[in-house]
């Protein structure tokens, strides 16, 4: 390095804390050496949180949150997001980027989580990374299903409706809730321009402080890796763990390996098949908003539906109170029990490389059942359908509630005392 | 009950090869005929007449500007000449002239705007284009409607067949078989054209229906394979970076 | 033990290629935000070109048509109006249009097709404001005693003579801007395009 360039970093460095930070989370932060492919999704979320916070701004250039009706009789937000895919130059790529990226962002997360189970990453002493994820993921939604009602086409109506409603569920204050949240007794303008607000600024806000808590709580306590030993426990002369090695250039050069790889998917869908099959654009909602005219069949977006179905699998009334209720509370309790998996695993070891066969069966099916459940979701119930849900549902939570008892009795492998590598 | 949950449990597993095919198979099954969707500007442009002619009369395209069908191969000189008729600017939008109000006063509803048609009427059955080509060449005779149309695909439709003197008209044979009613369709009076020039009449405003969805749509897939030609390059690049940082992890 | 010291070649290669094809992506993935920001095809359209009826416009009389959502005067001069063109030669920076503000058939004293006609967009050169008319003469103006009539801009109080000839010393560097604009008839003006097709 020039001396000159080296004084300004001294300059900068006696008035910020520049080379120290960027030694402390990359060039002297020590991750295992033993990343397998799974590792690439946080980064990849990350990247997708860019993606759709630099879509979103420029998006928001052009994007009118009105439900009042323009000389054509179309919905001005409709129409503007019409605008932007036919009259802004380069809208269409814009428009398209954000759409694809919101479903995007669920896989990714999605895969991220199944990371975390797959090798107990919420385990001690990693519980508040994981607590941190799992308001992500609960942000994650919100962000998403207001962003869904701003294009006001009919799918965005009737599933703000459907999902509002389910406020009006909970006793005493329900009714009351669900009229404060729409800001009127039907999905209107009003529910429009503060689900915009939310979802341009609070949400985000929330969101991005929260993946900053996730990462600086996972910089503190080192990453765990897939074979669920600390390497924190076996360092050189140095302090340096013997199987870490520096994020900043080894991590840095593979992900960004990931990001390319990520990338041609994610271009592929955006380029070719923005309509995801009509499950990433439904095709419903490219009819404007009608609130006198339910579609024949909704379904919420794919990333909602394991959620939703376990909401319709409820059909039984208690303790006095109706089924709509229970289905509220069973689909809320579904997202929140994630949160106490760091408590509710007592196996003695992380990883899923060491775990017995009691604990990989019961993953296995209870996977399996969450993609019933998606699939179901995205299906008009029949009676049929509701009970394969309510087992689906059933194995759902046992895999949670049942996990003291069946992970201390798994007969599980001895860990080894340092990472494999190769 | 458990013979419900096995026919379920069944279904799951065909689904999961066919997913998109088998959505919401519980309701009626539609038979749509696959569309021959073209993007030959010749087409096109045949397509864009028709509509011109016959659809524009109800229908707006409210978010198409007349001047963007120079992206089909039309000069602005020509669209003028041939698709405008009421005196409106190149640039103004593809609207019709009566209001929205006046239209559901005349009609009993407002006819919708077919910018995004295409789009809306895809389905587990067919894309939007299937949908148009079959609904447009099966419009029948039915006296009870208070049009004096029915349609095959769209049961009770309010729309008349506002192409019936090209194609003709078409009555109804109503068959039952095992308790399931089935139409058939027969020409009873030939219109001005063939059934093959009818057909491919259709086919040319269901290609022009489905451009107008979208118009970008070939310019998104062009686009798209430089940038997947170019993050293939990339990709081997950064592979090749990592494999060349890592050789000296151990 | 930086990497930089026992960087070898092949890695530094690999190095450069890689950060000219992110530096390739970066500015491609740039063009369509980039893009977005430049005006609509909504507003190219509102930009076409219109006309205007200058039938009822009395000698003396000034009216105004938007055009591209800017200010357009038709002033239809009277001959003492035109008369005042000779007397406020020497006092304006560029008397002659020496500079490109107009067509080349608006190139002279008059500033238009026909004399009597003066064609052009009510914007101050200076920082966008639209000057004000000042058509009366000498004292009663309130612009002193040798104004021959024109346009005074309120905000830095630029002055233009009946042509939207900038007087000297002013805020303002150039002459009004005359648009594209032909004769469709007599009473007709089309602004915005002057195609003789």
């Amino acid at each position: 390095m020039t001396t000159k360039s080296q004084e300004l970093l001294n300059w900068i460095d006696e008035r910020f804390p520049l080379t120290s930070t960027w030694k402390e989370h990359l060039s002297e932060y020590y991750a295992p050496k033993n990343f397998n492919f799974w590792y690439f999704f946080g980064s990849l979320a990350l990247l997708v949180l860019v993606i759709q916070i630099l879509t979103g701004i420029f998006l928001v250039m052009h994007y009118k949150p009105d439900a009042s009706l323009n000389a054509s009789g179309i919905p001005v937000a409709f129409a503007s997001v019409e605008y932007i895919m036919r009259e802004v130059p380069g809208g269409w790529l814009i428009r398209y980027l954000h759409s694809t990226g919101a479903s995007a962002f669920f896989i990714v997360v999605y895969l991220h989580m199944f990371r975390g189970l797959l090798y107990g990453s919420y385990r001690k002493p990693r519980e508040l990374i994981w607590i941190f994820g799992t308001l992500i993921f609960l942000a994650l939604m919100a962000e998403a299903f207001m962003g869904y009602l701003l294009p006001w086409g009919q799918m965005s109506f009737w599933g703000a409706q459907v999902i509002v409603n389910l406020f009006s569920a909970i006793p005493v204050i329900g009714p009351d809730l669900s009229v404060v949240i729409r800001g009127d007794f039907v999905v209107s303008d009003a529910t429009l321009n503060r689900f915009f607000s939310f979802h341009v600024i609070a949400v985000p806000l929330v969101l991005i402080g929260l993946v900053v808590a996730h990462i600086v709580a996972l910089h503190e306590v080192g990453s765990n890796n897939p074979d669920g030993v600390e390497i924190k426990k076996k360092k050189d002369a140095n302090g340096i763990p013997l199987d870490g090695i520096p994020f900043h250039p080894y991590y840095t050069v593979k992900d960004i390996v990931g990001v390319v790889g990520f990338l041609i998917f994610f271009t592929a869908i955006v380029f070719f098949a923005p309509e995801g099959g009509g499950y990433f654009l439904e095709y419903n909602n490219f009819i404007p908003a009608d609130p006198l005219k339910t579609p024949p069949h909704i379904a919420p977006v794919w990333y909602f539906t394991p959620f939703y179905s376990i909401l319709r699998a409820v059909t039984y009334p208690l303790f006095g109170i109706d089924a709509k209720f229970w289905g509220v509370v069973a689909m809320g309790a579904a997202v929140v029990i994630i949160a106490f998996l760091p408590w509710l695993d007592r196996s003695p070891v992380k990883s899923i490389r060491y775990k017995g066969g009691l604990f990989k069966g019961i993953l296995a099916v209870f996977i399996v059942s969450f993609f019933i459940l998606g699939y179901l979701g995205v299906l008009p119930p029949t009676p049929g359908r509701t009970l394969v849900a309510q087992i689906c549902s059933v194995i759902y939570f046992a895999f949670f509630l049942a996990m003291p008892w069946y992970s201390k009795l798994d007969k599980c492998k001895p860990e080894p005392d340092r990472v494999t590598f190769k | 009950m458990t013979i419900s949950v096995f026919k379920t449990l069944k279904r799951l597993a065909a689904a999961a090869l066919f997913a998109p095919t088998l959505a919401l198979a519980a309701g009626a099954v539609l038979h749509l005929d696959k569309a021959p969707v073209s993007t030959d500007p010749a087409a096109l442009q045949a397509g864009a007449k028709t509509f011109v002619n016959y659809c524009m009369n109800c229908h707006s395209a409210s978010f198409v500007r007349y001047n963007t069908l120079t992206q089909i191969g039309l000069t602005e000189q020509e669209i003028r000449d041939n698709l405008m008729f009421t005196g409106e600017r190149v640039g103004d939008l593809m609207k019709v002239s009566a209001s929205p109000k006046e239209q559901k006063a005349w009609f009993g509803a407002t006819p919708p705007d077919l910018t995004l048609i295409a789009r809306q009427r895809a389905s587990e059955f067919g894309s939007g284009a299937d949908w148009l080509y079959t609904y447009l060449r099966q419009f029948y005779r039915d006296p009870n409607r208070p049009t004096g149309w029915n349609n095959k695909v769209f049961e009770n439709v309010g729309m008349p067949h506002v192409l019936w003197e090209l194609q003709g008209e078409q009555i109804a044979k109503v068959s039952e078989h095992d308790g399931v009613k089935s139409i058939e369709l027969e020409l009873a009076k030939p219109g001005k054209l063939s059934a093959q020039e009818y057909d491919k009449t259709v086919a040319d405003l269901v290609s022009f229906l489905v451009w107008m969805g979208e118009p970008v749509a070939e310019k998104r897939k062009s686009v798209g394979v430089v940038v997947l030609i170019f993050l293939a390059g990339l990709f081997a690049l950064t592979f090749a970076l990592k494999k060349n940082y890592w050789k000296d992890v151990h | 033990m930086s990497v930089d010291q026992k960087m070898d070649s092949g890695r530094r290669q690999l190095l450069v290629a890689t950060s000219a094809a992110g530096g390739v992506a970066a500015v491609a993935t740039a063009v369509p935000f980039v893009a977005s920001l430049t005006p609509s095809e909504r507003a190219k359209a509102a930009g076409a070109p219109v006309e205007a009826d200058i039938s009822k416009l009395a000698p003396g009389e000034m009216m105004t048509v938007e055009w591209r959502g800017k200010p357009v005067w038709i002033l239809r001069r009277t001959p003492e109006m035109l008369s005042s063109l000779e007397k406020t030669d020497a006092a304006v920076s560029d008397p002659e249009s020496g500079k490109e503000m107009q067509p080349e058939y608006a190139k002279n004293k008059h500033r238009s097709i026909k004399p009597e006609y003066l064609i052009t967009v009510g914007i101050c050169t200076h920082l966008g404001c639209s000057p004000s008319d000042k058509f009366k003469v000498g004292a009663d103006s309130g612009m002193g005693e040798d104004w021959h009539g024109g346009f005074l801009c309120p905000c830095h109080g630029s002055k233009f003579d009946l042509s939207g000839r900038v007087y000297k010393s002013m805020p303002a560097p150039d002459n009004l801007e005359v648009p594209p604009h032909k004769y469709l008839s007599d009473t007709t003006i089309l602004i915005g395009d002057d195609s003789k097709a």
